[in-house]
């Protein structure tokens, strides 16, 4: 019962920042909304006994990905009430793409024939079920190659995104270390022999 | 109790709900770009509900693997934003017509 209680509150949470998200006249304010979705998601998935996702999409969405939206949003100078005109032109395109979504999404869920009762409760895993050291013994036994490809596809995006960001500005007084290393004496220091001036 | 239909039905609304945020903020490329994690996030509801409901393992390893490929496709998403921006001072996506013809 207390679960049933918790899930319909998280739930009303999860459906209202996600409508926050995208209502929201503030890119920051949507932001700070997908941030209490991704927290409230946790809150669910923690209730499903998923605990190392939970704490997965707090550490890496919330701690890494929106700060890196919020970053984003902050930095750049946007015209807002440009980017909000025509903001309810396509709305009811929108609500009834939704809607038809929701009905068919809904079909499916109630459909008698999907090998799986729909309205089974789930059993409680015993008391000694560690998530996090399954969810380990099957991602460095039958996943290592695909989590070995995850490793290097975050490595391409690392470089992807610094190459694209980077830029050489002209007229920039940098050091050069490979040249400063490889000088000689000769070019700095030059000894030059002349004869002593005569006093007057 | 918690029923897999429960489950189902709150990732239909949040799908639909992101859904209809892409149509309603179709101008800015970051709404954009929330939009689409939002839509992998209800994705991801559905695999870890049949995941934990079948008792198979196997639909929680994909979510964390969705979980890496869309940290990493908004890492690269905002990168592009960041150089956009610089280049035409403006994120609107009526603005991005050179390759019109």
């Amino acid at each position: 019962m207390l679960v049933q209680i918790l899930f319909y509150l998280f739930g009303a949470f999860l459906v209202a920042s996600a409508l926050g998200v995208i209502v929201a006249r503030n890119p920051v304010h949507s932001a700070l909304a997908l941030v209490l979705c991704f927290v409230t998601s946790a809150a669910i998935w923690l209730l499903l006994e998923a605990e190392f996702l939970a704490v997965v999409l707090v550490l890496v969405y919330v701690g890494a990905v929106m700060v890196l939206f919020l970053f984003v949003v902050m930095m750049l100078d946007i015209d807002l009430a440009e980017l909000r005109s025509g903001f309810t032109r396509y709305a009811w395109l929108g609500w009834i793409t939704a809607g038809v979504v929701i009905v068919e999404i809904v079909g499916v869920v109630t459909a008698r024939n999907l090998g799986v009762d729909v309205t089974r409760g789930t059993v409680p895993l015993p008391e000694d079920y560690s998530n996090t050291a399954e969810l380990g013994n099957v991602l460095y036994t039958r996943f290592a190659y695909p989590f070995e490809l995850a490793a290097m596809l975050l490595l391409v995006a690392i470089i992807a995104a610094i190459a694209l960001t980077m830029r050489r500005r002209p007229g920039l007084k940098v050091q050069d270390v490979a040249k400063q290393v490889a000088v000689r004496r000769e070019e700095r220091v030059r000894i030059v022999k002349m004869d002593p001036e005569k006093r007057p | 109790m918690i029923t897999l239909a429960h489950l189902l039905t709150l990732s239909a609304i949040l799908f639909a709900i992101s859904i209809a945020g892409i149509f309603l903020n179709r101008k800015n490329v970051i709404l954009l770009l929330m939009c689409v994690e939002l839509l992998l996030l209800a994705a991801n509801f559905n695999f870890v509900a049949f995941s934990r409901f079948l008792g198979n393992l196997d639909g929680q390893v994909f979510v964390f693997f969705v979980l890496t490929v869309a940290a990493a496709e908004s890492a690269i998403g905002l990168a592009i934003l960041v150089v956009l921006f610089r280049s035409r001072r403006s994120i609107n996506v009526e603005d991005l017509n050179t390759m019109k013809g």
